[in-house]
């Protein structure tokens, strides 16, 4: 396992930049929640508050080009990647102007010309296509890379091995981003993994490069997977990030956790990346509450464009099947 | 016209997509330096090379996946599964993954992967070797699936599937790999969604997929020496099913015999059956007849194997049952 030094490179502004697109996601998934509970969005919804610097320090660290698979849990990395909000909540409700028109929802966010192949919702089901993407990057010479994000819980499956086997065996162009928020749904951790704690031990198994991130902190999971997308991109051989990072709510909305103790939650709650970058921007009360006055400004006009958009036929159902 | 063989109808298919397209490859355990466990690859490595012509580890998984990951990328790639009964393990792939992409997506993505496997029973290999699965992916919406019975079929029709948009599960029959017809040096695509009339005939229609469609063959001469005109129809795609040559068949002779080697319950041949009794009842003279396998897995002792899977004769059993029919 690469040793990781605190980089601290990034220009304040850039991590001001950063610090906005984290708190859009905040503020995007606090309002899916509003919206979930008012009862207008049909469907299951998973949010991933307190993860908001692995989809921002990723997803900046891609270039044009550059491909993704998510999880059900894929506000954030849509977003991070570009989707404009009005376009991720109108597929939250269902409507044809969504980023999937419709067809997807919450857990099937796609935005191809983004290079968001698809959210996912079998755990490690988007892992093997993205071994496939940057196999077909290698055959085809391109300087590309693809991504895949998804959950500790998903090192478990028989699909995670044979795609990380794969991968370095073949050496194709596909970094592994492991959100290690140490929950699989209701499962701790040290219930369903014997190297919970590091999950970098099972890309090792694979003679595969793995480094360990912090990842509540920003800054450090930028430069950590632009690192690695470096070492991707040349060719030499996938990268597994095994990012350190904090589920603050539940499973689910609505998740009412009976499964997890008050002082696991207080510390999820204490390991926020917001206020931790907040802080470090040493940012003045006016020009926060300037920051977050705009960027709910941008939620709730998203919300305002999903509810005035159009809704699909029903036999629209059949279209799509086959190409 | 030189002879073709089924086997080498494949292999002409894949090289001929190769030689035409650099994005077409093909990968499965075993396929490359050994040219596959039936050997229809044989002489691919040497041609393409190792980057096109890919030996993999054992994870059907990972290989299924990893070709809709290239696929959705444009590429066109042909996977090998060894036995359609290893096509279990990539299920989820194949029904959640290449099925969905572009549906889920809202027609964003489009995902032309071509799965090849075979299978099929007669050499006793027991209950994980030789079943047919066919109607396990008929059953899934965005998917296509294949089952041809001869040489030029099944090499016009792998060409079809390869440059086809959507994932085609492509089905093989091991004991046709041997099975020899005349063939035109050119390979002449086969349209996916294409029945072909096999045999003409007037009195009742045997419609039948891969290895049946021989057995029914043979079973229409004998019944042809009792003054029984048998007319036998190959689907050839089983999805999308070509129902207006099925059905055209069958106003025509009156009476149906739907026969396949996976087992007859809930089969293939029970869809055939219903769209038949919906689309052609008022020309039906007798109840549609269904041959298939027994209810029990593939038994490894030879007469127990073939006590389960339908021969010639229990075709031409079926065929009898409906024209002696009392009216």
């Amino acid at each position: 396992m690469a040793k990781v030094e605190k980089r601290r490179a990034l220009s304040q502004e850039r991590l001001r930049e950063f610090l906005r697109e984290m708190l859009l996601i905040r503020r995007f998934e606090e309002k899916v929640e509003e919206r979930f509970r008012a009862g207008e969005l049909p469907g299951f919804l998973h949010v991933a508050i307190g993860q908001e610097a692995v989809a921002v320090g990723v997803c900046q660290a891609l270039e044009d080009g550059d491909v993704f698979a998510s999880t059900h849990r894929a506000h954030g990395h849509t977003l991070a990647r570009g989707t404009h909000p009005n376009a991720v909540m109108a597929e939250l409700y269902g409507k044809l102007e969504g980023c999937s028109h419709g067809y997807g929802g919450s857990m099937h966010l796609y935005d191809v010309e983004r290079g968001n192949l698809g959210a996912n919702a079998v755990v490690a089901g988007g892992l093997p296509a993205i071994v496939g993407a940057g196999l077909a990057f290698k055959l085809r010479d391109e300087p590309r890379v693809a991504v895949a994000f998804f959950g500790d819980g998903a090192t478990n499956t028989g699909t995670f091995h044979e795609s990380l086997n794969l991968a370095q065996l073949w050496k194709t162009k596909s970094l592994f981003v492991c959100e290690n928020n140490h929950w699989a749904e209701s499962t701790p951790g040290w219930q369903h993994s014997p190297v919970w704690d590091d999950m970098s031990k099972r890309a090792l198994a694979y003679d595969m490069a793995a480094v360990k991130v912090d990842g509540q902190d920003v800054e450090e999971v930028f430069e950590v997977t632009r690192e690695a997308l470096e070492r991707v991109r040349s060719g030499e051989g996938p990268v597994f990030l095994d990012v350190e990072t904090f589920r603050m709510e539940g499973h689910y909305i609505g998740d009412a956790q009976i499964y997890r103790s008050k002082e696991d939650r207080a510390e999820a709650a204490a390991h926020d990346p917001i206020a931790a970058l907040r802080e470090r921007l040493d940012l003045a009360d006016e020009e926060w509450e300037a920051l977050d006055g705009e960027v709910r400004g941008v939620v709730e006009a998203s919300v305002e464009f999903a509810k005035a958009g159009t809704d699909p036929q029903p036999e629209d159902a059949l279209k799509n099947v086959y190409a | 016209m030189p002879e073709l063989t089924y086997r080498a109808a494949v292999r002409q298919a894949l090289a001929d997509a190769m030689r035409a397209d650099g994005d077409v490859f093909v990968m499965g355990e075993d396929i490359a330096e050994m040219g596959g466990s039936m050997g229809v690859t044989q002489g691919l490595l040497d041609e393409f090379g190792p980057e096109r012509v890919r030996n993999t580890p054992i994870s059907e998984m990972a290989i299924v996946g990893a070709a809709i990951g290239a696929a959705m990328q444009g590429m066109r790639p042909v996977v090998e599964i060894m036995y359609e009964d290893f096509l279990t393990l990539s299920l989820e792939q194949i029904v959640n993954q290449a099925a969905k992409h572009r549906y889920m997506s809202g027609g964003q993505l489009k995902v032309p992967l071509t799965i090849r496997t075979q299978g099929g029973a007669g050499w006793s290999p027991g209950a994980q070797h030789a079943q047919q699965l066919e109607a396990w992916l008929v059953h899934v919406p965005g998917l296509k699936v294949v089952f041809a019975s001869s040489p030029n079929d099944v090499r016009g029709l792998l060409w079809s599937s390869i440059y086809d948009d959507n994932p085609v599960i492509f089905f093989e029959h091991r004991l046709l790999y041997p099975i020899k017809e005349e063939a035109p040096a050119e390979l002449e695509p086969v349209p996916i969604g294409k029945a072909r009339v096999v045999r003409e005939g007037g009195d009742v229609t045997v419609i039948a997929t891969g290895p049946l469609v021989h057995r029914s063959l043979k079973a229409a001469e004998r019944a042809e020496a009792d003054g029984i005109s048998v007319e036998v129809v190959d689907p050839r795609t089983l999805q999308p099913l070509d129902v207006d040559t099925l059905v055209e068949s069958v106003k025509k002779t009156n009476r149906a015999v739907v026969a396949h080697e996976a087992v007859t319950r809930m089969g293939f041949g029970a869809e055939v059956t219903a769209v038949l009794q919906e689309q052609a009842f008022d020309w039906l003279d007798a109840p549609i007849e269904r041959v298939g396998a027994k209810f029990a897995p593939l038994a490894f002792a030879p007469a127990m194997e073939q006590f389960v899977v339908p021969q010639p004769d229990d075709v031409l059993a079926a065929i009898r049952r409906t024209v002696e029919r009392e009216q």
